[in-house]
């Protein structure tokens, strides 16, 4: 019996629990926050250990076994997005200390912050595919809740349209569920991948492939159903757009790689077709976007589309080598991006807009800013030696190996880009000298301490991001392992099932 | 009975996505909340409509006898049921708090976040 793989869903469901008990009391709520997503780390560093050394761990929920009940599973990938999540919510939860405002946490800031990251750990580490709709629709809620804290125009504007795209991704995924029960009258994802081997009609099954693609892809905010992100990824409160930034999307795309390598793998001259061109529409349009904005967050919003093209491209090409890159620019892309908006709120918090035309003079008052800001930001665009490059380079490579050069193509001329958005929000942000007085929002004192714990969080993210590319070893070779476990689902179903592959309903 | 039912749930769907493609958020609301029933009932017919007996596996068989119903279908519509309500009734509290802030029941009038 292995408690670390119940544990990260465990604890943060827990910390949420305890927190909501001392409702009124802020000390206790803040405690627990820092205390619970450091524990939450701690175990999913311990469960990517363990599975590290022996394999996929299956834990079967009440002693039912797989197929009947339902199975925690957790391999590779899932161990490392797990602590990822880990990472970034102790990030998060340091950094909301001095960001989160009386108002937030007496509405229940940390609660949710607890709900939102039990669901994303919950999400990697199933292995039953309703389960993984009850795990989104808590993360959902719970994202719901956190989007709207503070009741201000834009984030009821924007949460209309991420509410609704969200609920009808959800209603779709729903169905998609129901109708592959309905064709192979199994939810175990192991057993589903088994049976529907077996299954004749293969237009159906391609069909189904097509619903999961499509709610995932809004999940993931793919082209061309990504509208709701940038819509109001830059309205809540910058400690929650942060932890949106880096886990929610992410978990879409580790949704698509589940589904594409486990359960729909047979004919991937049709779906995986279609998440190729996807992956560099996604790409384009991405980077296009954040090129026609002048606001802080907004342009991070619309980066995050393009990186998503990426990891999506990883998987769509579907060679070792290609699935090695996206896993790695998952690793990559959740440090950087979290990072980038947290290096926002520090901004903001110091000058009072996100409007580009209203900051600068950022590298004459704060230099040492300047440099948290260019690790993650030239990690983004992928110069070396920083992660991004590692990452980009494997994805490019795995795209020449695989003679698409169409997509590969706009892989480079997308990082050019990335380039640009940097080099803007690095010339208007912390270049050019202050606005003269009146352009300017009146700004103001910040507490030293409350700064320092907006800058831990920062630099911590900054030296794994340095970490990952001045070292890639250990973190590559975790790649290499986890992308060869997803390219070989046999290893996987014989992991939940048994060797004997038995369990007839 | 299955074309029927199969009838009934293309009709909800097409009302869901009417009511959803229109520019009043109360209307988006009530689409969403014929999606999600369109849903339940499609997954309530796609593991097949049986007149079977509950599936009890009689004592000293491992086994039920005859032809069963399959219960699995409702345990999984119960439980979407359940998050639908959930989620439906912030939708409609959201909604409620849009209108005061926003003042406006349209959709056209709430671009200033769109890009």
């Amino acid at each position: 019996m292995n408690p670390e793989i119940a544990l990260p869903i465990l604890i943060p469901l827990m910390s949420g629990a305890v927190s909501l008990v001392f409702w009124r009391s802020r000390l206790m709520q803040r405690l627990v926050a820092v205390g619970g997503t450091a524990a939450l780390l701690l175990t999913s560093v311990w469960l990517l250990a363990s599975v590290n050394r022996e394999g996929i761990l299956v834990m079967h929920m009440g002693g039912w076994t797989a197929p009947f009940g339902i199975s925690l599973v957790a391999d590779l990938l899932g161990a490392i997005m797990v602590v990822l999540t880990g990472i970034i919510g102790f990030a998060v939860a340091l950094y909301s200390l001095a960001t989160a405002g009386r108002g937030h946490e007496a509405y229940g800031y940390f609660p949710l912050m607890h709900l939102l990251l039990a669901g994303v750990a919950g999400a990697f580490l199933t292995g039953d595919i309703f389960n993984l709709y009850v795990w989104f629709e808590v993360m959902l809620v719970a994202s719901f809740a956190l989007l709207i804290l503070g009741s201000e125009k834009p984030q009821m504007e924007g949460a209309i349209k991420y509410v609704t795209l969200n609920l009808l991704s959800s209603v779709i995924f729903l169905i998609a569920v129901g109708l592959l029960y309905g064709m192979v009258g199994t939810l175990n994802m192991a057993d589903i991948a088994r049976r529907l081997a077996e299954v004749e009609e293969q237009g159906m099954v391609d069909a189904l492939a097509m619903m999961f693609m499509v709610a995932f892809g809004i999940k993931a905010a793919a082209f061309p159903l990504f509208f709701w992100l940038p819509a109001s990824y830059h309205t809540p409160p910058v400690a929650v757009s942060a932890l949106f930034a880096g886990l929610l999307t992410k978990v879409g795309v580790y949704a698509l790689f589940r589904v594409f390598t486990l359960i729909f793998h047979h004919s991937p001259g049709y779906t995986h077709e279609i998440l190729l061109w996807g992956a560099g529409l996604t790409m384009l349009t991405g980077v296009l976007g954040a090129a026609a904005q002048f606001e802080f967050r907004r342009i991070l919003s619309f980066h995050i589309v393009s990186q998503i093209g990426y990891m999506i491209l990883g998987l769509a090409l579907f060679t070792p080598l290609a699935i090695i890159g996206g896993v790695f620019y998952i690793m990559h892309h959740i440090i950087v991006k979290t990072n980038l908006f947290l290096v926002s709120g520090i901004v903001h918090r110091l000058r009072g807009s996100y409007q580009l035309k209203r900051l600068g003079g950022f590298y004459r008052s704060h230099p040492w800013l300047a440099v948290l800001f260019l690790i993650p930001a030239l990690s983004l665009a992928g110069i070396p030696p920083l992660s991004g490059f590692l990452a980009k380079f494997i994805v490019i490579r795995a795209g020449i190996e695989a003679e698409a050069y169409g997509v590969t193509a706009i892989a480079l001329l997308v990082g050019l880009l990335t380039l640009y958005s940097m080099i803007k929000i690095w010339a208007e942000v912390f270049w050019k000298s202050v606005p003269p007085e009146g352009d300017v929002d009146p700004y103001p004192e910040v507490r030293q301490r409350e700064l320092w714990l907006m800058v831990a969080p920062v630099a911590g993210l900054a030296l794994c991001t340095l970490f990952i590319g001045l070292y890639p070893a250990p973190i590559h070779a975790l790649a290499e392992a986890s992308a060869a476990q997803l390219l070989d689902p046999e290893g996987y179903i014989r992991a939940v099932l048994g060797a004997q592959g038995e369990g007839t309903p | 009975m299955e074309p029927l039912l199969a009838v009934a749930i293309g009709t909800l769907f097409a009302a869901a996505i009417y009511m959803m493609l229109r520019r009043s958020i109360v209307k988006l609301v009530i689409g969403l909340m014929l999606l999600s029933n369109a849903a339940n009932l499609l997954i309530f017919a796609t593991a097949g409509l049986t007149r079977g007996a509950p599936p009890l596996v009689p004592e000293g068989l491992t086994a039920p006898e005859g032809v069963v119903a399959d219960p699995l279908p409702q345990a999984l519509v119960l439980t979407a049921i359940v998050i639908a309500f959930g989620v439906l009734s912030f939708a409609v509290v959201l909604v409620r708090r849009a209108w005061e802030i926003v003042r406006a029941d349209d959709l056209d009038r709430m671009k200033e976040t769109d890009t």
